[in-house]
């Protein structure tokens, strides 16, 4: 068995935990935009009246933990997810692990974690590292969106592991169980997983009711947008814009509210699966990312205080009424996919 | 967006780390490419922070005001808000909200200042002689 390199560098932390884990489990030919796009991991949800730390709640991924479970479930690989409700058996538990020589996938809050820059250190706690191993107290770990594996001493990681607050992690850790490796991957289990992950975002983006989820959901938020100037006031409505391109923009996102990591996921599907739709389909999917950067733009001009008239305000509702549409288009284009094989 | 796009402005990742990006090579293939930062998350992120400054100083107004004790000020310092301050200290919301008027905070013994300090990752020194 050959050793998989300890550390990878990825756009988007759980992605790159997911790779990791995968591939040290001998699925040597994962990568980040297959973990995505099988994981189903592009969304987008505007929930109304509820506000994320004083903006808007909106996301432009799927739940966290969620690419993980449906990557292992799809590619046939047993998991072990725990959480705990004492953080000394969190971490004898882990400790365990790591001397049986294991990776693990470990949920943390990046309040605590030191080896961030403190600009970045909000509550956010849906920030997944992988655990590679523990020397006299300190844990050597390798944060997929950091350029080189770090260090962090045991009492950190811990409070990290307990953080408090949306989704607290509760000691969440998440490792593939040994037992059911093989070999190799048939190719046919690969195709049908990048299939049903296709499936799967495409219902997720097109039919789930009402106005907020999808691709109605971007509409929702540009209407909202025409509206924030007038409603919350200039300088309110330049936060809530920051709020969203932080959301959009900020490390871990690939860029353009992960639509160029989608697009990326269906360049390589349509290799896999040979079919000139899902070339079409990542076409769609790199110009939608492209307006998102171009709004991130306009956005930041408001905030900014450069342009900050209705018209400016108007022109970036816009902008998302017409990449709600390049989205649509696109998930009709995999809704209509005749797959030759599998269901 | 296209490799030689990708724009490598100065952000709070500088000395820290590079972000990778998914671009397209002139082929029109996907590759990945490493970012230093883009200006305009920078500006947005420097909004936020500019916000979390606003609400220190009216923080620090309430407190030498009287109207808020000093744990108030500490749990903005600390990005909190009163749901997670009461999820970290183990207080209940009602007795945090208590805390946290001059009042309130008159009642905490020294195991109460201890959780409150724990929370905050500081000494109970630091909560008592604050400096605003």
């Amino acid at each position: 068995m050959q050793q998989q390199a300890e550390h990878i560098q990825s756009a988007h932390c759980e992605n790159g935990v997911v790779v990791n884990l995968l591939r040290d489990h001998g699925l040597a030919f994962m990568n980040e935009p297959l973990a995505f796009g099988i994981g189903s991991g592009l969304f987008y949800i505007h929930l109304p009246v509820l506000k994320l730390n004083n903006g808007p709640a909106i996301t432009f991924r799927t739940m966290p933990g969620a690419i993980f479970k449906r990557s292992c479930r799809l590619l046939e690989v047993d998991y072990v997810s725990r959480r705990f409700s004492k953080p000394a058996a969190a971490e004898a538990y882990l400790d365990k692990l790591l001397e049986q020589g294991r990776r693990v996938g470990c949920q943390v809050g990046v309040f605590n974690l030191s080896y961030l820059p403190v600009e970045y250190r909000f509550h956010f706690n849906a920030h997944n590292i992988v655990v590679l191993g523990k020397e006299q107290g300190i844990y050597r770990i390798s944060d997929t969106v950091m350029e080189a594996p770090v260090t962090l001493p045991a009492p950190e990681l811990l409070k990290a592991r307990y953080a408090q607050g949306l989704y607290a992690p509760k000691g969440h850790i998440y490792y593939v169980d040994a037992a059911s490796r093989r070999e190799k991957l048939d190719a046919a289990l690969l195709r049908k997983a990048v299939q049903r992950g296709i499936k799967r975002n495409v219902r997720d983006m097109l039919y789930i009711p009402g106005a907020f989820a999808g691709v109605s959901g971007i509409k929702y938020t540009g209407k909202k947008i025409e509206r924030w100037r007038e409603q919350l006031g200039l300088k309110k409505a330049g936060r809530y814009l920051g709020h969203i391109v932080r959301m959009q923009e900020e490390i871990g996102t690939g860029g353009g509210g992960f639509r160029f990591l989608y697009a990326a996921f269906l360049e390589q599907a349509a290799d896999l699966l040979q079919n000139d739709q899902l070339t079409l389909a990542s076409e769609d999917f790199s110009r939608a990312g492209d307006l998102w950067r171009q709004s991130a733009v306009l956005m930041a001009g408001v905030f900014k205080g450069r342009h900050t008239g209705q018209e400016r305000f108007n022109e970036i509702a816009a902008l998302f009424y017409e990449i709600s549409d390049i989205e649509k288009q696109g998930f009709q284009r995999l809704a209509k996919v005749k797959w030759k094989e599998g269901k | 967006m296209k490799k030689e796009e990708l724009p490598q402005d100065a952000s709070a990742l500088q000395g820290y780390t590079r972000e990778l990006c998914y671009v397209k090579d002139e082929d029109g293939k996907f590759v990945t490419g490493l970012s230093s930062g883009w200006e305009v998350k920078a500006q947005a992120l420097e909004t936020a922070w500019d916000e979390v400054e606003e609400q220190l100083e009216e923080a620090r107004a309430l407190v030498r005001m009287g109207k808020r004790s000093p744990l108030y000020f500490f749990m903005k310092k600390n990005l909190m808000n009163l749901s997670i301050l009461s999820s970290y200290s183990g207080f209940g919301r009602v007795l945090v909200w208590f805390h946290l008027r001059p009042l309130g905070c008159r009642f905490l013994g020294a195991k109460g200042w201890a959780r409150y300090a724990e929370a905050f990752n500081c000494s109970v020194e630091d909560l008592k002689n604050h400096k605003l």
